[in-house]
């Protein structure tokens, strides 16, 4: 055993169980938890197998952002999962029946893989000897996939348009700080020198 | 079980005694952690003297010759206090939190390079190692202030959330301009890149290398950065997640004693990382300011510590005089400034080098 | 490595896409800094954009294939994308009157529909797994929070959550079986994939994958059994929008279907011709039965569409050229009959500014309004497949194709199915000329007048006017895939 193979059992191992008590935590906060644990040493995977700047990246985006907003959500919701598993024994017999079909399906995609002959001569793009992966990324997604690369940014384009749309609501009885204006204020504008005559008041 | 065996020798190796073939990592690495250690002791300091001095107060003052040795009786107090876990509270995740804080804030180090060839590993993507766990940080705040079951922390827990992560994209911003120009993600890469070329190179006189460094041609990221590093690390005037005139303590308000502490050290750990970010992409890193003779003498790691020192004292004086912000105001300045600043420099700084040819331009394969 | 884009000149087959992506941008960025635009002015510019991207690929007709391998344009993408052009401008046009009150009077709605068809286009000239994928969740994505967009109305947030939660299930079914065929396969460019594949060497996991694959793409266009989602989308939908869903995606997503099964798995043309067989026969048997109880109009359009994708599909079955010309025609003169049915449903309107959504409600209608129910009336006996209509002609073309492929019970049974939906049609029919009038219409807006006699036009003399120039076209584009 050698030591890269130690740490993929360690990280594989602890994806694998963390996965698992991600389904099965009784708490969906700590599923989110697990969740991110199971990020982490996929993180840690990816790392093994050279590809280090997938393995941050999966940390910066997942870890660092998607996980952190939806563990935000699942704290906020205050979801009961004992309400939710009431009438779970009533389903259970379709689930089991739609997964022993997935099951034996798996198997027998998985009993007759064959790879087809020459494939790793066909290897989509093979990194070069010597090139660091981060620019070894960058070269194939701004050529070769530059189509893909814009037409997914096109996608996320339209994410945030629908979510502005879908959310976004003027209320016209808030009272909002305007900066600019705020901070472009004259002195003539706010204050007023009045001389008061003793005696008389305003 | 040869694996076992590189494993030691790696760890714990000392090639003087015969016993490994290189100098193990864990001397190293505690070497870096005690150094660490007692210079945040003495950023702590610093950083209540300032505020202190700011205030026309004395400050610590009572322990040791001017109070130097205040951070110790704290740590000492912390540690022999009763750590009270509230009743109703999550106790694992409780426990959790402070630790996580404080060990991501202290694992981001491996990677800084003090000094030429300091770094305790220098990989090849550190900025995006930092960056990966300065994101990371957001954990310890979330999960403290949900586990303690209570209103308060849990309000300052979202606030951190939402804080931490808008922030952090105008951050991700800024580090890729640095990494445009210094074509690197290697701390180690960018500091040297920082003296080889710039405008003191321009001008002509290449040993005048403060000019050469990025804050000048990088100026405006060079304050977003800063600004940013203030939120991301929850420091005042953006310290809203604590919030003690209205949240008490925000996430911490149920933590005492140690795992209090250990919150306490990871924040201002995490501080002098971001300290440190802002000297090696902008400030030059270990490189003398005048390449000059009685200047290019002094140890790279004093220049190091010096430029650490200036950049958390514009931090300190920050918490001293800048009013606290309100929270829709830090989320204006966040995605209504900041991004589109730092969006528009990213742009900009591209189209710069490839019409000049300045700064790195290797890349074209 | 380096690309295959060296100049603007050499993106020339892209020039529609190009065009579409930057116009879209144009659009957004035009409609967020002139202050106070009102949205029918925005609506106007994307159908500019729209046709003027529809005369460029008209025009321009360059073919090619383009990105390494990623995108292709051919015959078959030309044809499909024009029509799917068509369709978005005409949609978007007979939603201009009646915006408002569906709750769809936002700018962000044009630009939605401008980034739907841009992922439409991408689908439509996919010639890799990944770009199809691009292509369909640019689509989707766009169409699920059109969908959603009347905020305050319970059954558009249900409509869209519905669609979202269900083409979100179609995409990973998708996504499964991509990666099953990229993994027995070895690649992901579709024409590389069918050389990877011969009759002896077909695996299970290809099977499978190909399975999930159709499966996945079968949701988009709600063949039965991935029907579920349509009817309750396209009743909780704003009408202008339902239309829209009922004629641009629905031709991508044949399209995408068609090149799939063609040109990637045509040496197991027998293994998924079951599966299409399967698909048509299901779709066109339910859709028949299911509509006849409906009193919803869009829910009847919803069952009406279903089974039109099945009689489509009948062509696809056959699997030979003629087959797929005959799908192709079909899909025009869908396009065509659902453009011009819907515009008369936006047409109903209630004295009181009420939409019309019932069939009950348009008793009598033949009184009230003569030719807005003549329109229906001719719509309805298209639809069903009568002889001098264009419906008679998309229908005959494509049982043709089945029969000279042998498959003679898909044909008698699409015929039978056909009958029965006559019934559901000719009831519509049967309540605006016999039944008493009971409410009162308001006046039409002219540009529906427009488009249901133009959309009437065509499809009473189909077969003197635009009968031979559609079917060459079509011929050219079936002729570019074998």
């Amino acid at each position: 055993m050698t030591l890269p193979l130690f740490f993929f059992y360690v990280f594989s191992v602890i994806t694998v169980a963390s996965a698992l008590m991600v389904i099965a935590a009784r708490n969906p906060v700590h599923s989110v938890l697990f969740l991110i644990l199971a990020f982490v040493n996929s993180a840690g995977l990816f790392m093994l197998a050279g590809a280090e700047f997938l393995a941050l990246i999966l940390i910066v985006v997942y870890v660092g952002a998607v996980a952190v907003l939806f563990l935000f959500v699942t704290m906020m919701l205050d979801v009961d999962f004992a309400s939710l598993r009431q009438g779970m024994l009533q389903y259970a017999p379709v689930g089991v029946v739609v997964g022993v079909i997935l099951l034996l399906e798996l198997l027998l995609v998985g009993g007759s893989f064959v790879l087809p002959t020459g494939v790793e001569a066909t290897a989509m793009v093979p990194i070069e000897q010597g090139v660091q992966n981060t620019k070894a990324i960058g070269q194939l997604l701004y050529t070769r996939y530059v189509f893909l690369f814009q037409g997914a940014a096109g996608i996320l384009l339209v994410a945030m348009i629908g979510a502005i749309v879908l959310t976004l609501r003027h209320k016209s009885n808030v009272k909002r700080q305007d900066v600019f204006r705020q901070t472009g204020r004259k002195r003539s504008e706010g204050v007023e020198l009045v001389k008061v005559k003793s005696g008389q008041g305003l | 079980m040869d694996f076992v065996v590189s494993a030691l020798d790696y760890l714990l190796g000392i090639p003087i005694f015969g016993w490994g073939t290189q100098v193990g990592f864990i001397y190293k690495g505690l070497l870096l952690l005690v150094a660490l250690l007692i210079f945040t002791a003495y950023i702590l300091l610093a950083d209540r003297k300032i505020w202190a001095a700011v205030q026309v107060r004395r400050g610590p003052n009572v322990v040791g010759p001017f109070g130097l040795l205040q951070s110790f009786a704290d740590l000492l107090k912390f540690v022999f206090k009763e750590p009270v876990i509230p009743a109703s509270s999550d106790k694992v995740l409780f426990l959790l939190a402070p630790l996580v804080t404080s060990i991501l804030a202290l694992s981001a180090y491996a990677v800084i390079p003090f000094d030429k060839g300091w770094a305790l590993a220098d990989i090849n993507i550190g900025v995006l190692y930092i960056f990966a766990i300065s994101s990371l940080g957001v954990y310890g705040v979330i999960i403290g202030g949900w586990s303690s079951n209570s209103k308060y922390a849990f309000l300052g827990a979202l606030r951190s959330a939402a804080q931490m992560v808008s922030y952090e994209v105008s951050i991700g911003l800024v580090i890729i301009t640095v990494l445009l120009v210094a074509g690197s993600l290697n701390l180690t890469d960018i500091v040297t890149a920082q003296q080889s070329g710039g405008i003191a190179h321009m001008l002509g006189v290449p040993w005048l290398s403060i000019l050469n460094w990025y804050w000048l041609p990088l100026f405006p990221m060079f304050v977003v950065f800063y600004i940013s590093a203030l939120a991301e690390t929850n420091r005042p005037p953006f310290d809203l997640p604590e919030g003690e005139s209205e949240l008490v303590a925000g996430y911490m308000v149920e933590y005492s004693s140690t795992p209090y502490l250990l919150f306490m050290l990871g924040e201002y750990i995490a501080i002098i990382l971001m300290c440190s970010m802002t000297t090696i992409l902008f400030l030059g890193g270990w490189a003398s300011p005048l390449d000059i003779a009685p200047f290019n003498w002094i140890p790279g790691v004093v220049w190091f510590g010096l430029k650490l020192c200036l950049v958390f004292f514009m931090f300190a004086m920050a918490k001293a005089m800048v009013p606290r912000y309100r929270y829709d105001q830090l989320m204006r300045i966040g995605w209504k400034v900041f991004l589109p600043i730092s969006l528009a420099m990213v742009v900009i700084v591209a189209f710069v080098l490839q019409l000049t040819g300045w700064g790195w331009h290797g890349g074209a394969v | 490595m380096q690309s295959d884009v060296t100049s603007f000149a050499s993106l020339a087959p892209a020039y529609p896409e190009l065009l579409m992506a930057v116009g879209a941008v144009v659009v957004l960025l035009l409609a967020l800094f002139w202050k106070n635009v009102r949205p029918g002015v925005i609506a106007v510019v994307a159908i500019v954009l729209l046709l003027a991207t529809l005369a460029v690929l008209v025009l321009q007709p360059a073919s090619g294939v383009l990105f390494n391998g990623i995108v292709i344009v051919d015959g078959f993408a030309r044809y499909m994308k024009a029509l799917v052009l068509g369709a978005a401008a005409a949609t978007v046009m007979i939603s201009l009157s009646n915006s408002k009150e569906h709750g769809i009077d936002k700018f962000e709605y044009s630009v939605l529909v401008l980034l739907a068809t841009l992922g439409m286009m991408i689908m439509v000239s996919a010639n890799d797994l990944m770009s199809l994928y691009i292509g369909l969740e640019l689509q989707s994505l766009a169409l699920y929070v059109v969908a959603a967009m009347k905020r305050e109305d319970p059954r558009a947030a249900e409509a869209g959550i519905k669609y979202f939660v269900l083409g979100a299930l179609s995409s990973g079914m998708l996504l499964y079986g991509a990666s099953l065929v990229y993994g027995f396969t070895g690649t992901t460019q579709l024409d590389q994939i069918v050389a990877a594949i011969t009759l002896e060497t077909r695996s299970i996991g290809l099977i499978f994958g190909m399975v999930f694959l159709l499966a996945g793409i079968a949701f988009k266009i709600s063949a039965v059994p991935f029907h579920m989602w349509t009817p309750d989308v396209y009743e909780g939908a704003p009408t202008p929008v339902t239309a829209f869903f009922a004629a641009a995606p629905k031709v991508a997503a044949m399209a995408l279907f068609i090149r799939v099964t063609t040109v990637s798995f045509g040496p197991i043309t027998k293994d998924w011709q079951q599966i299409v067989i399967f698909l048509s026969i299901a779709s066109m048997v339910l859709a028949s039965f299911a509509a006849i109880g409906q009193d919803n109009l869009k829910r009847l359009l919803a069952y009406s569409s279903i089974g039109h994708v099945g009689f489509a599909l009948v062509g696809l079955s056959a699997g030979t050229a003629v087959g797929v010309e005959g799908v192709a025609v079909y899909m025009a003169i869908y396009v065509a009959m659902t453009v011009g049915i819907f515009a008369c449903v936006l047409a109903l309107r209630t004295e009181d500014g009420r939409p019309v959504e019932t069939i009950t409600a348009l008793a009598g209608l033949a009184q009230r309004k003569p030719f807005v129910a003549a329109i229906i009336a001719i719509l309805m006996f298209s639809l069903i497949g009568l002889p001098p209509l264009a419906g008679f002609f998309a229908k005959w073309q494509v049982f043709l194709a089945a029969v000279e492929q042998n498959l003679f019970v898909l044909a008698v049974i699409g015929v039978l199915a056909s009958a029965v939906s006559a019934f559901y049609y000719l009831r519509i029919i049967k309540v605006m000329y016999f039944d008493e009038p009971v409410a009162k219409f308001a006046a039409v807006p002219g540009e529906l007048t427009a488009v249901m006699a133009g959309v009437g036009f065509l499809i009473v003399t189909y077969f003197f006017t635009v009968a031979r120039p559609l079917t060459d076209a079509a011929h050219a584009a079936a002729g570019s895939l074998f």
